[in-house]
Parts: C-alpha cells; sequence; structure tokens
C-alpha cells in the first residue's frame, strides 16, 4: 500500500486546522488524513501553531458568575455519549438496516472513518440500490455507473460518493464550483497525471480534463462541489504533488 | 465564511492590529509553565481534581474569551462557549495524551470545534486515530512528542523571533474571519506578498517543531 501521491494545498491544511472551512470539504481534507501520515503531520503543527497563538491572546475578564456556575455543572450527566462532538447525531453502526452493508460495492464496506460514518447516517435514511435496479438516466454515465448523496453541506454545495466501472468515463466536473476529488479505490487519470487511493484532485471547474477511469478495478471517489471555493480564491489551481515534510 | 464579507474581514484585521499596536493589553501573566498545564489536566483525568481544573480556568477561560469574540462571538455568547468548552476539558480529560499534542492545543482544538458545533451548526469531521481502516505511520513518530510540554513556549518565543511583517501576517490570518484577501486590501499589500510572507512563517515555525535539539 502506497501512500498518496496528490495532496491538498497548504492553504487547505491551514483552514481546515483553524477550523474555517466548511464541513463538505472539510470531510475530504479529514478522509485524506486517514490516508496520508504526512498531512497529519501538517495539520498536527498547524493546529500546535493554533495552540500557541491562543496561549498569546490577551486576555477578556470572564464574569465571575462564569466559573461559579461551570462548578455547579461539573456533576450533570453528560447529554452526549462518548462519540466526538464532530459526530453527534451520525448513528452507529448497530442502527444501520440488516440490509446495509453486504449489497454495497465492496470498497464501501472498509472506508476509514470519518467518511465511514457519514455513509452509514447516509444509508440509514436512503437504503442502498444496487445500480442496476435503478432507472438510467441519462447516456453520460457507463452501466454499472453510481452515485451516493451523503447530504452535507447546504445547495448548491454537493458532496458524493460516486462508483465508475473500469475503464468508464468519469462524469464532468460540476460548473457551479471547486471540485475536489478524493479517490478511495481503483485510480483515474486525465492528461495531469493517474491518481489513486488517498490522492487528492481539484478540478476548476472552467476546465474540463476528460477524465476517465483506469481499465480493471471500479473506480470510487468521494466528490465534493462547493463554489464558496472558487470564490474564496484561496484554492491553488495546481496539482500538489509534492508534501513538505 | 472566508471571504464572504470583506468588510466584517476588515474590521477584525483593524481590531487585531489596534491590539498588535498597543502591548499593553497582551498577556502580562505567564504563570503556569507549559509542563504544569499538562499537569493541571492529567490531574482532572487522574483525580477529578476541582482544584487543577479551577487553576486550568483561570488560566484558559480569559483567552478562549478573547479567542471567539476575536471570531465574531457576542459577549454574552462567548462566556457560554468559554463554559462548554471548558466542561468538555473536564469530561474528556481523560482522552488527554500529553505525547499527541500539549494542553493548549489540546484545548484549542476544542474550541474550534465547540464553535463550528454551537456557532455554524456543523459537525467537525476528524479522523479517528484507533480506526483500523487508518493508514499507520511508515515509521514510528520521531521522538519530538517527548518534549510536547517545551514545544508551545518554543514556539511562542519563536513568533515572538519572526519578523514582525510576518508575525503580524500570522496572526491575522490564522483565525477564521480574516481572509487572506481581506488582509491585502486592509494592509495594502499585494495578496500574493500576503501569502509568500505568510507561508515563510509558516515554513520557519514548522522547522522549528520538526528539529531535533
Ligand atoms: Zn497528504
Amino acid at each position: 500500500m502506497t501512500n498518496p501521491l496528490y495532496h491538498p494545498p497548504r492553504e487547505i491544511l491551514l483552514d481546515y486546522a483553524d477550523g474555517s472551512l466548511g464541513e463538505p470539504a472539510a470531510l475530504v481534507i479529514a478522509t485524506h488524513l486517514a490516508f496520508c501520515p504526512a498531512c497529519r503531520h501538517q495539520v498536527a503543527d498547524l493546529e500546535a501553531i493554533g495552540g500557541a497563538l491562543l496561549e498569546e491572546e490577551c486576555l477578556n475578564p470572564v464574569s465571575d458568575d462564569c466559573l461559579r456556575s461551570l462548578m455547579a455543572r461539573l456533576d450533570e450527566p453528560a447529554l452526549e455519549a462518548s462519540k466526538p462532538v464532530a459526530l453527534r447525531g451520525v448513528r452507529p453502526c448497530s442502527a444501520l438496516p440488516p440490509h446495509g452493508l453486504a449489497d454495497l460495492p465492496k470498497p464501501l464496506a472498509c472506508l476509514p472513518e470519518p467518511l465511514r460514518s457519514y455513509l452509514e447516517a447516509s444509508l440509514a435514511e436512503t437504503p442502498w440500490q444496487p445500480p442496476n435496479s435503478r432507472p438510467r438516466n441519462s447516456g453520460a454515465r457507463d452501466a454499472g455507473g453510481w452515485e451516493i448523496d451523503l447530504r452535507v453541506g447546504r445547495p448548491p454545495v454537493r458532496t458524493r460518493l460516486i462508483g465508475v466501472v473500469g475503464g468508464g468515463v468519469m462524469p464532468r466536473p460540476s460548473p457551479i464550483g471547486m471540485n475536489l476529488n478524493l479517490v478511495l479505490a481503483g485510480g483515474y487519470h486525465d492528461p495531469r497525471g493517474t491518481f489513486r487511493r488517498g490522492d487528492l484532485v481539484l478540478d476548476d471547474p472552467g476546465l474540463d480534463y476528460s477524465p476517465a477511469a483506469d481499465n480493471g478495478e471500479e473506480c470510487v471517489y468521494l466528490c465534493v462541489t462547493d463554489a464558496s471555493l472558487r470564490l474564496s480564491g484561496v484554492l491553488s489551481r495546481s496539482l500538489n504533488p509534492f508534501v513538505a515534510l | 465564511m472566508r471571504g464572504s464579507d470583506p468588510a466584517f474581514g476588515g474590521v477584525l484585521v483593524r481590531a487585531t492590529v489596534e491590539r498588535l499596536m498597543m502591548p499593553e493589553t497582551a498577556p502580562t501573566e505567564r504563570v503556569p509553565e507549559m509542563q504544569n498545564l499538562n499537569d493541571l489536566v492529567l490531574a482532572v483525568a487522574r483525580e477529578r481534581s476541582r482544584t487543577a481544573f479551577a487553576a486550568l480556568f483561570s488560566h484558559f477561560a480569559p483567552r478562549l474569551k478573547s479567542y471567539l469574540m476575536r471570531l465574531g462571538t457576542e459577549p454574552g455568547q462567548a462566556e457560554e462557549l468559554v463554559q462548554d468548552v471548558m466542561l468538555r476539558v473536564w469530561r474528556r480529560a481523560e482522552t488527554f495524551d500529553p505525547t499527541q499534542a500539549n494542553a493548549n492545543t489540546w484545548i484549542f482544538t476544542i474550541a474550534r470545534n465547540q464553535r463550528i458545533d454551537a456557532v455554524r451548526r456543523e459537525r467537525r469531521p476528524e479522523i479517528d486515530l484507533t480506526d483500523p481502516a487508518l493508514v499507520p505511520e511508515p515509521v514510528p513518530p520521531a521522538d519530538r512528542t517527548l518534549e510536547a510540554g517545551q514545544e508551545t513556549a518554543r514556539l511562542n518565543a519563536a513568533i515572538g523571533a519572526l519578523p514582525n511583517d510576518q508575525a503580524e501576517l500570522l496572526r491575522l490570518a490564522y483565525y477564521e474571519g480574516t481572509p487572506h484577501s481581506a488582509i491585502s486590501a486592509e494592509r495594502g499589500i499585494p495578496l500574493g506578498t500576503v501569502k509568500s510572507r505568510l507561508r515563510l512563517a509558516l515554513d520557519r515555525l514548522r522547522r522549528l517543531l520538526r528539529e531535533d535539539i
């Protein structure tokens, strides 16, 4: 298993570490981190800088009542379970309907967190249907292609898991904003390179790279389309195959 | 959020610049050594020590309130959020691992996530380091974790030693609400220069974190 070759631009890692990135793009970054020890180090460093800046913050006195009422709350039972705040509200695995994971495409059964919890929450609401049982809605997708809407973010932001059969044509990038593609299984290629598991690829909506899935294995990827990423202007347009260590 | 309202960002930039120009409002209290802050969290974790917790509160609450208000939180809500953050510190103290991050960094991440939860009403996607599907470190991580207690002190010294323009941009850019483009407009510095100075500052601090001493 090789580590990813294509990484998030550092501006996005900074936005992830300082908390300014919206949930859909943060889901892509957090999932890349599960595949990429090098970027985990970067984020840990950026968080340490955040901790150092917190230490330097000026002191804004809190009211005396603040500590008093806090001390009174210490013995209250915690409302939320031991799940991190991030995943509160996402149903645990056991809440999956029995038809849950069995029919899923194989790559979806072994996704890392946090993506796995998001997928499970989505399947709990809308059970998986094998692609052959669905009406084909356009000729643009090869037979056997599928997508799952994870319903993260407010429209027009879209967060989808997409499957493309080996050798198949990839869906065109959405024109509404920057596309973040994170490869989860198989691979795909365009004139810029070949992208495998864990690689993060940025697609500018103005450009059409005509990507295609590699022959053989099905290509599964997480695709976030986010117009605000385009407006912020912080994204570098080029791919980022290097990571500073 | 970032870049959504340049005028708002401008106000924050100005407020932060004013703060930077008035050193007398900077923290003068440098009470607990970093190592002691870690020990205080560990005392909460192991002994449920309310004394240690109150000491953590007196150190962090005024800083957290300032941090939250600088991100646009109203004073009343900021105090509520400070309480929520510190309550999480109390409840989750046993998950604190000083070999992963020191107390400042750990509490910074709790405050960041709590604010996303409460103000933006979003979840915060985070990796799970115990997840079997996580791709592990190729080799055991370097020993820098042993000195996590000194890390913040070294970083603060390094931030103090940065050239003024870099240190200022770092503080301005670090938190949400001051997009790079707003800094550029506010200070009359080209966007490319803002980014390259920020990159220089981050490179310098990261090199320091990776140095073996
Ligand atoms: Zn990476």
